[in-house]
């Protein structure tokens, strides 16, 4: 393996690390339920993303095989985590779970 | 009897047999014979829940639609990350999104990326289809949230389902 390709892969573990970590903290830090899904499906996304992409440059350079398969993983991980946030904001909706004070505006009823 | 046979969505079919045999290590009888058989059955079962098909879609406006929410990913994830870690509070706001756009599969695509990019996420949809509610994690003008989102995704959109 080279060693550009070694610096790359560690930067983007390293940068994903560091984004997943991030996400990890908003979910502890931020004040209520409907804060706490944007940790998640946000940082998260590009947390995995450069993960992934470490992988798929790991197993091209040791000349195995391209990875294929993680870039579907991506893209599956992109294609499910809005809809697992939708569903996690309805059910929440649903029940009533109150906001921070300095909430603008309101869920509606319906 | 026959229906049961066919493949009613053939795109769809065509895409679930590819990203099997992608998945699976290599070509071989065993996973060509699983990938028709998944990509079969999953249209049958999942027929009743796909929204009509829109008229007319310009397809190939869509890869560079992915590219700009890829970009818009990236870009405003740095964006939620600087918020979580500085100490100031966010100002979280519910924004009533208006929906000029109309059929329900360009409806989920939008909510969808109001989701995936950082900042917003789609609450519900109201049970007319006339309007999104979005949740903002750090907003100060509700219309600057409208704004920015009809001009970035719902205009492209609009263009691609009409």
């Amino acid at each position: 393996m080279s060693t550009l390709a070694e610096y790359a892969i560690s930067a983007l573990l390293l940068f994903g690390g560091a984004f997943t970590l991030i996400g990890a903290i908003g979910l502890a830090r931020l004040p209520d339920f409907y804060t706490r899904l944007h940790g998640p499906t946000k940082a998260t996304t590009v947390g995995v993303g450069s993960i992934m992409l470490s992988s798929v440059i790991y197993f091209s350079a040791i000349g195995e095989k391209i990875g294929i398969s993680e870039i579907l993983i991506t893209v599956f991980l992109l294609m499910t985590a809005p809809v697992s946030a939708n569903m996690l904001a309805k059910a929440a909706m649903h029940i009533g779970v109150q906001t921070t004070k300095d909430t603008k505006g309101k869920p509606w009823e319906q | 009897m026959f229906d049961r046979l066919s493949f009613p969505q053939p795109w769809l079919s065509l895409i679930l047999f590819l990203t099997w045999q992608i998945l699976s290590d290599g070509l071989s009888g065993g996973s060509i014979a699983l990938g028709l058989f998944l990509a079969w059955l999953i249209p049958q079962i999942t027929h009743g829940f796909w929204p009509e098909r829109p008229a007319f879609v310009k397809t190939w406006r869509m890869p560079a639609y992915i590219l700009r929410v890829l970009m818009d990913i990236v870009v405003a994830s740095f964006s939620v990350a600087w918020l979580i870690l500085s100490p100031r509070p966010p100002r979280p706001a519910f924004v009533c999104y208006p929906l000029k756009l109309e059929h329900p599969l360009a409806i989920s695509i939008l909510a969808s990326t109001i989701s995936l990019t950082p900042g917003t996420v789609s609450a519900d949809v109201s049970d007319d289809n006339k309007t999104l509610l979005i949740h903002a994690l750090d907003a100060t003008d509700d219309q600057e949230v409208i704004d920015a989102i009809y001009n970035r995704y719902e205009k492209p959109l609009m263009e691609m389902f009409q």
